[in-house]
């Protein structure tokens, strides 16, 4: 991995270290190294200065919480705010704990879109009512209440088999 | 009497939705701009809030006015039309807008 102009320029054995680790992110060194033909000490390098460039940012574990039971609602909201206080308005929604993504989009109008989850369409109106309305400069919300998830993925750094977006260096 | 008629922070501000977590960007701090409100906004956020009871809620904890929390609970059992509900809903609030008042300068008099 090298620096251009700050930025971490990943190769194409970075790339598949990621994959495996998106896959599974609790396999050994040794067996990211069985399973891509290079030595376990490579993977372990490559991965700590991964780490250190922040690029690997954290490890996590996804949770079905339906099987916890949890009837939680997810909605997706559409805040539209007056342009001088977007980044502001963003940032606010990005420190409630029942915001899980938060993304500004220029399309039609200024706006945001963040997604959320509450415990009932009561609590999640509570909080639209008592934490989003009132931040200077929203507009109005518009409110999508989830009814059905098809997909729940994050994004995949190389795709095996399609076009890789990214410029690998070789 | 004078704290009826207050202007309330802007946490504490009505704030009209014509649907769970749909805002109309309409909000209210006093009596004064909920009346003048209540007149403006879309009669579905009308219809949403007085069968959920909000209405009726921030009067009595927020402006602190049980007397008028009291007249506008009483509008529910009514079954009244959209139209019928901004009408009834607004004279409640005008009518107990002007007693206080009145009688608010009578009393600096």
């Amino acid at each position: 991995m090298k620096l251009r102009d700050n930025v971490a320029v990943l190769d194409a054995t970075d790339l598949r270290i990621l994959q495996v680790l998106q896959e599974n992110s609790r396999q050994t060194y040794t067996a990211i190294g069985r399973l891509l033909g290079i030595a376990h000490s490579t993977v372990y390098d490559r991965i700590k200065r991964m780490e250190q460039q922040g690029i690997i940012k954290k490890y996590m574990i996804q949770i079905d919480t339906e099987k916890m039971g949890a009837k939680n609602i997810t909605a997706i909201i559409t805040v539209y705010t007056d342009p001088k206080v977007i980044e502001k308005v963003a940032e606010k929604l990005c420190d409630a704990p029942e915001v899980l993504d938060v993304y500004t989009s220029l399309s039609e109008e200024l706006q945001i879109m963040a997604k959320v989850v509450a415990e009932t369409q009561e609590h999640l109106h509570e909080f639209i009512a008592n934490s989003v309305a009132p931040l200077p400069g929203v507009l109005r919300v518009r409110t999508s209440i989830v009814t059905k998830k098809f997909k729940e993925e994050q994004w995949s750094v190389v795709d095996s088999g399609r076009v890789n977006i990214y410029k690998t260096s070789v | 009497m004078s704290k009826i008629l207050k202007t309330v922070p802007r946490e504490k501000a009505f704030y009209f939705f014509t649907s769970i977590g749909n805002y109309t960007g309409v909000s209210a701090s006093s009596m004064r701009e909920f009346m003048e409100k209540i007149n403006e906004v879309n009669v579905k956020s009308l219809e949403f809030h007085l069968y959920r009871g909000d209405f009726e809620k921030w009067v009595n904890e927020v402006l602190q006015d049980a007397e008028l929390a009291g007249d506008v609970r009483r509008l529910h059992g009514l079954n009244l039309s959209s139209d019928a509900i901004r009408g009834q809903l607004y004279s409640a609030v005008s009518r107990r807008f002007k007693r206080l008042t009145s009688m608010f300068s009578q009393a600096i008099v």
